[in-house]
């Protein structure tokens, strides 16, 4: 229940970062709120070579509102945004999902980039990026790119991210003022992973629907409960069978849509 | 070494009890920067420069925290291993809401578990504490 031993690094640029995890090719890690890459660690289901910690990057502390778009820095912890009441009154999807997210020391520490990186199947900000059409901007030695969440989530815990390029920022487009907004989810206790998850979006006529936690990524799929469960295809574990998942998939996906629906103004 | 493993072996300060080490039980739930943190998921050389505050730094057997008296006093452990985490994560919710509700406290509180009590003394205890603090 240690960790096996590692290199350490704690750069304070951006520049410096990449650079030394460039340095380390597929051996080097980058840390961020540790709520996910430090129980691997302890758990040394991860042994990584070095480990490059953002902590001290103090410029990628920070998350915005620019118009329509949330901006969020690598290092916004989960917590800065629950503490913001401008962002929760921007977008009830999100102030929904946050209490959710594993417990609050967990969101003390936990950033909502680091949970993209991770790209747990069950994670809240994944379905979240997907729901809201994030742009995930990811920086390596030969610049920055920008990453749509389509193409970012390639698998469970496995993304379109390079070795040795950090993810820099998210940019999530919100739907304009008015539109309702709503994210659910069935999970055994409070905080654990989520059994399964649904995001929608109602504004107008751009109806949306997110599923997460039956797939290996999440996905965007038609905003119809009926089509849900075969939209779908979870797998049976000891935490559930398919087929109570399949059942959960409509359920919330209606769920979602009515509330969201009650939202919009 | 995680916070956890330099608090307990190098300074000495077992009050910070580890259960799981993974992260699950916050056992080992301290504050950074008056922030609750599981020190097991946090590296030591990650709080150089900040401030760190253990069950000891919230009270001593002779001056006890508001809260280890409520805790002796309503019964809200029994083996005690939770005790230094639950009181810990617990002087932060009542620093941000001085009036406890119990649905909150089941939330704000959901990342401590306790093996022995049912949490229903644990509650208790903390608004027994919230009393003691405002008197
Ligand atoms: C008990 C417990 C319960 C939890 N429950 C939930 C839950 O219900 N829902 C949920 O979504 N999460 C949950 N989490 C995970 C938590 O939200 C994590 O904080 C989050 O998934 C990862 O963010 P982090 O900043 O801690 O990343 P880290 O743990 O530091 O890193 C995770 C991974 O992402 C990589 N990474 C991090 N940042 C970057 C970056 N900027 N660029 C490139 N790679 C990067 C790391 O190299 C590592 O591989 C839980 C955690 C615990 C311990
Ligand atoms: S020992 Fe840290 S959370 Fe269990
Ligand atoms: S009192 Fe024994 S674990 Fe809580």
């Amino acid at each position: 229940m240690k960790p096996a031993p590692f290199e350490y690094h704690a750069p304070t640029e951006v520049a410096e970062a990449v650079r030394l995890l460039a340095s380390y090719g597929d051996e080097g890690r980058a840390l961020a709120g540790g709520q996910s890459l430090v129980p691997l660690l302890n758990l040394r289901l991860a042994r990584p070579k070095a480990i490059i910690d953002l902590n001290r990057i103090e410029s990628l502390a920070y998350h915005r509102l620019e118009g329509d778009v949330l901006v969020v820095g690598a290092l916004c912890r989960q917590r800065d945004l629950e503490r913001d009441p401008a962002v929760l009154a921007r977008c009830a999807a999100i102030a929904d999902a946050l209490p959710l997210i594993g417990h609050l020391g967990i969101r003390n520490r936990g950033t909502v980039v680091g949970s993209l990186a991770h790209a747990d199947p069950a994670a809240e900000w994944p379905l979240l990026a997907m729901l809201f059409d994030a742009e995930l901007v990811a920086e390596g030695s030969g610049g920055r790119r920008s990453i749509r969440a389509a193409d970012f989530f390639k698998g469970a815990f496995s993304t379109a991210l390079d070795p040795g390029e950090i993810l820099v920022e998210a940019r999530f487009q919100l739907p304009p003022e008015g539109a309702g907004t709503a994210f659910v989810e069935v999970a055994r206790r409070h905080g654990d992973f989520a059994l399964g998850a649904a995001g929608a979006v109602v504004a107008g006529d751009d109806v949306r629907l997110a599923l997460g936690g039956f797939d290996s990524v999440p996905l965007r799929v038609a905003p119809d409960p009926e089509a849900a469960p075969s939209a779908v295809n979870p797998v049976d574990d000891i935490h559930a069978p398919a087929a109570y998942r399949r059942r959960l998939a409509g359920a919330l996906a209606r769920r979602a849509l009515e509330l969201a629906k009650e939202r919009a103004r | 070494m995680t916070l956890a493993d330099f608090l307990r072996g190098e300074l000495g300060l077992t009050g910070t009890h580890l259960g799981c080490e993974h992260g699950v039980c916050g056992a080992c739930t301290v504050l950074i920067d008056g922030a609750s943190a599981r020190s097991c998921l946090t590296l030591a050389v990650q709080a150089a420069g900040h401030e760190v505050t253990t069950i000891e730094g919230l009270g001593t057997p002779e001056n006890p925290h508001p809260l280890m008296r409520a805790f002796s006093e309503m019964h809200g452990l029994q083996c005690g291993f939770c005790t230094p985490g639950f009181i810990v994560s617990a002087f932060e919710y009542l620093r941000e809401h001085p009036q406890p509700n119990r649905e909150e406290m089941r939330r704000d509180l959901s990342g401590n578990i306790c093996r022995c009590t049912g949490y229903v003394k644990i509650f208790a205890s903390i608004e027994r504490a919230a009393e003691l603090m405002s008197s």
